[in-house]
């Protein structure tokens, strides 16, 4: 398909609520977005064929773009002069989603193991169920049974391993007769992706009580894993069982030549070939209203993480049941009642369309997104992690008693570009709130760029990555991302009021005192050579007290030289210093309208 | 007077509901189509699988995973009772002997030589679905359930906790902005009780205690919801939970009036038999909680929502956001452009005047239609 020049893409994303369509088109030498539009998901009664939003959203970007791509209810293919598109795609969170159970036998191994590749493809995973995960065999059976997933990842066991767990694990699921989310008549799916050497029993277990297909084992010894050709077949029985019990979908599915995709795993894929084309770190996250992904390249290995209940509408209530109240308000420099707050946390999660009206409202709301998104990335870290039991000269019943955790891939000091999605980071009325709530969430290390996507076409672009690299790749520079600048910021130790690091961007030169935060200006399209030399405890990467160079990216924010320290994050535990500090840091980089600076 | 409810949520004095009754595995229809039915009768049945309990045997006689189905003192199929015998290896010219004994009553179901287990499944557990609501079966899904129609009220709250019930409707105030308390509820063994603006957590259990199968309020605290339930509840997925009585809110979190329009139909029907559900849902498939108050069909069907058109000039609002949570306005002015908010959001709103008369612009998103 590449080697054909592409005049024209449309590209829907069929979210739990909203369908969205863009269009591409080439544009001088250049894919540039056109348009798009929106429509109201129709998966549910009364419409029950999702093809009825597509085909509304698109009507929207004929209008908007003043030009014909249907003819009745079918998308024109290849565009004719100013009629049709070249290329349909789409991709898919409708209904919930892909939701998966997994399997393993040891839970830190074959179980991790499982888990990524499931996440990987873009699932929310339901329960990983071990052998030694400490549950009984029948607690176990019983899960399984409650549990309606989608699809089951079966694993475990070292190629030419013992295949003794392994089989259990099969008896297991066949004892619990495990039924489909979707419809009552088919089997469920069931991937076999452990020992090689058990298939041939797993088969004979599983082969009659469920629709199995057997791959390539996820772990073929303790060094490897090898999770690609599971996640290719369960993307291909997420269209086979999954997508084509959904109302619409095998029409929709007619529509594109492409595989529709989980949305999750288009994303993915759009921050892997980021990562891959710029060779760098990237942290990548969706912050919606049900659930948070965390996407990251680290040392060029891709993980990706659902925190299925943090959300900022629809689990807004389950931040703050986690974070708790303390933390949330840690972030806000006004006197919130605490019975007022989780009231209006629940009646947010049961009107979950409701806005922010007052800046106090706002606030809360942006207080919120903080803990959300740090708890989505502690669940990322822990799962974001080298292979457990390599180097290990053990039997498979010794790495059964093994404690010892694999180190976390995620390295802040090395992580080039963060990228935010979801209303709460996109649409904040002011950029330098989004730039901030990543900021002191994710807490970056070193020098590291930010950016947020403009109107959540990642989706789309990921899955047109897939066939038309160039044309997602120029969408994605141009007209997706929005550059908010670059956030410096050492590691080390010091007393409040002392001076951490010296910076010369360009022309201007700034002292930064410990617990102070500034801005400088640097316009989007703009990059400077920078120089920050800390002082004798802080650190920039090249050792304490040794000064770096480095070319730092403008944005719409600029470049924020953040002082107020890593490892530990210095936020004043008396309130009134605290509020102090907020309001600071909220005046430094002109966070919120004035006003709200001297209110309490 | 106003009248309030949420877009969305049905509050309606004449409608024809069906319900469907499907069983969570297939199983047996025991009505038939035409049939008249009770909320109460048993209209469908089923017998779900036992829980499956495993016996490592070869564990238990040190026996290679192979020789265990020759160990088996008992094949596959056959009944057994908690500490029987199921397998027994022989060693030193027969003189020791290991004994493997079932864990519990039932069946056995598979011997595995490749795991040396044994799984035993329980006798298996009835599962009888009710009709739910009075009515008549409209439709038989053969093994599965059936279809129950009937025609009557039907108010759905905003949130709720705790699954079916049926029981009388019962007022406890005559007032909607008033609060019954635990002191004021009254004789409400077997009821459905409407205890005001506030459900607290000792009027929930005092009501649980003298009987009430349900209470219905316009708000109910976050903090005594927790108190309810013994955990935060982080996502709004209920209707499993396990309380004895069921809770259903009309209005939102904290004391708010039940809306005048619910709670003067709930007035009119004190006294009828009703069936309420608390499973609340929101996410994909909004599942609301709901009272279903079957009539005498007298053919009357209300007006569909006046509201359809959506806001107009005139109309009377409630607000459903700080800062005006909880407040009625008439809507002013409906200006197209998006205006900037004190967040500065850009956004569509509208102009209102509030009850006291100030003036006030609010978020679209943020406000609920109310009849006049």
């Amino acid at each position: 398909m590449t080697d054909k020049p592409l005049k024209s893409v449309l590209a829907t994303d069929c979210g739990s609520t909203t369908t969205k369509a863009i269009l591409i088109e080439l544009v001088g030498d250049s894919y540039r977005l056109i348009v798009r539009g929106e429509a109201p998901t129709t998966v549910e009664a009364p419409f029950e064929d999702v093809t009825r939003g597509v085909l509304n959203a698109i009507r929207e970007v004929e209008e908007v773009a003043d030009r014909k791509i249907l003819d009745g209810e079918r998308i024109i293919t290849p565009q004719e002069g100013n009629v049709g598109v070249d290329l349909y795609l789409s991709t898919s969170s409708a209904g919930g989603g892909l939701q998966m159970m997994v399997t393993g036998v040891v839970k830190s191994m074959s179980g991790e193991s499982a888990e990524r590749a499931a996440l990987g493809a873009g699932a929310i995973v339901m329960d990983v169920i071990a052998s030694n995960d400490g549950r009984l065999p029948h607690q176990k059976i019983q899960r399984i049974r409650q549990l309606r997933p989608d699809m089951i990842l079966l694993s475990g066991g070292v190629d030419g391993g013992t295949t003794r767990h392994v089989v259990e694990l099969a008896e297991m699921l066949a004892a619990a007769d495990p039924k489909a989310r979707l419809g009552t008549t088919f089997q469920l799916p069931v991937i076999y992706a452990g020992n090689k050497d058990a298939r041939d029993e797993v088969t004979k277990i599983l082969g009659e009580k469920t629709a199995l297909t057997v791959t390539d084992n996820i772990r073929p010894s303790m060094e490897q894993e090898n999770l690609m050709p599971a996640r290719h077949v369960i993307h291909d029985l997420f269209m086979e069982h999954v997508m084509a019990q959904a109302p619409g979908y095998k029409k929709l599915m007619s529509w594109s030549p492409v595989p529709i995709m989980p949305t999750p795993a288009a994303v993915g894929m759009i921050i892997e070939t980021i990562a891959r084309e710029q060779g760098i770190d990237v942290l990548g996250v969706d912050i919606g209203g049900a659930t948070t992904d965390v996407f990251s390249v680290f040392g060029r290995v891709f993980n990706r993480t659902v925190s299925a209940n943090l959300g900022m509408s629809y689990s807004i209530s389950n931040v703050l049941a986690e974070a708790s109240v303390e933390k949330v308000l840690r972030w806000v420099p006004l006197e919130v009642d605490e019975t007022d707050l989780r009231n209006r946390i629940k009646n947010k999660m049961i009107r979950p369309t409701t806005i922010p009206q007052t800046l106090e409202d706002l606030m809360v709301e942006q207080a919120m997104c903080r803990e959300a998104l740090r708890l989505a990335m502690i669940q990322h870290a822990s799962l974001a992690v080298g292979l457990k039991g390599v180097q290990q000269t053990r039997t498979i019943s010794d790495t059964f008693e093994q404690t010892a955790s694999g180190e976390t891939l995620v390295d802040l000091r090395n992580l080039a570009l963060i990228v935010g999605s979801g209303g709460v980071l996109s649409h904040a009325p002011r950029r330098q709130q989004a730039m901030l709530m990543m900021t002191d969430a994710f807490l970056p290390e070193g020098v590291t760029e930010m950016a947020v996507d403009s109107i959540f076409m990642m989706p789309q672009l990921g899955v047109l990555s897939t066939v038309h690299a160039q044309a997602a790749g120029e969408v994605f520079e141009k007209d997706c991302l929005i550059r908010l600048g670059t956030v410096v910021a050492p590691w080390g130790e010091g007393k409040l009021g002392q001076v951490v690091f010296k910076a010369r961007i360009g022309d201007v030169t700034r002292e930064v005192k410990l617990g102070d935060i500034e801005l400088v200006p640097l316009a989007l399209g703009e990059t400077a050579k920078a120089v920050f030399e800390p002082e004798k405890n802080w650190d920039f990467g090249a050792g304490k007290g040794r000064p770096v160079e480095k070319t730092v990216t403008g944005g719409v924010v600029g470049v924020l030289l953040d002082a107020r320290g890593r490892r530990p994050f210095v936020l004043p535990d008396d309130r009134a210093k605290r509020v102090a500090a907020l309001k600071r840091w909220n005046g430094a980089i002109n966070m919120y309208p004035e006003e709200s600076l001297v209110t309490s | 007077m106003a009248h309030s409810y949420t877009p969305g949520l049905r509050v309606t004095g004449f409608a024809t509901m069906q319900k469907t009754r499907r069983l969570p595995m297939k199983g047996e229809v025991i009505v038939a189509v035409g049939a008249p039915v009770k909320a109460e009768d048993v209209v469908a049945r089923t017998a779900l699988p036992g829980n499956v309990k495993t016996v490592n045997v070869a564990n238990l006689l040190g026996l290679p995973p192979a020789d265990v189905p020759g160990a088996m003192l008992k094949p596959a199929g056959s009944s057994v009772g908690e500490n029987e015998p199921i397998a027994q290896s022989k060693s030193l010219f027969g003189l020791m002997k290991a004994t493997a004994k079932a864990n519990t009553t039932g069946t056995i179901e598979h011997i595995s030589e490749v795991t040396g287990q044994v799984t035993i499944r329980e006798a298996a557990m009835p599962v009888e679905m009710s009709a739910y609501v009075d009515g008549n079966v409209v439709e038989v899904l053969p093994n599965e359930g059936v279809v129950v129609e009937t025609y009557g009220a039907l108010i759905q709250g905003i949130f709720g906790v705790g699954g079916e019930n049926v029981g009388l409707l019962s007022l406890a105030v005559s007032r909607p902005e008033d609060v019954c308390g635990a002191d004021g509820l009254g004789d409400i063994k077997g009821k459905v009780v409407v205890v005001g603006a506030l459900a607290d957590v000792a009027t929930i259990k005092k009501a649980r205690e003298k009987g009430a199968v349900a209470v219905v309020a316009g708000g109910i605290s976050d903090h005594d919801l927790r108190q309810l339930l013994g955990v935060d509840l982080g996502v709004a997925i209920t209707g499993s939970e396990d309380l004895g009585i069921t809770v259903i809110v009309t209005e939102g979190f904290g004391r708010l009036p039940i809306a005048n329009r619910t709670f003067d139909l709930l007035g009119k029907l004190s006294g009828h038999k009703v069936s309420v559900n608390g499973a609340t849902q929101i996410r994909a498939g909004v599942l609301r909680p709901e009272i279903v108050v079957p009539r005498t069909n007298s053919g009357e069907h209300e007006k569909p929502d006046a509201f359809g058109g959506g806001l107009t000039e005139g109309m009377i609002i409630r607000i459903i956001r700080e800062p005006y949570f909880g407040k009625l306005a008439t809507v002013t002015e409906l200006p197209p452009q998006l205006m900037a908010l004190e967040t500065e959001a850009k956004v569509r709103v509208l102009r209102a005047r509030l009850e006291s008369g100030e003036e006030i612009v609010v978020p679209r998103a943020n406000v609920e239609m109310i009849e006049g």
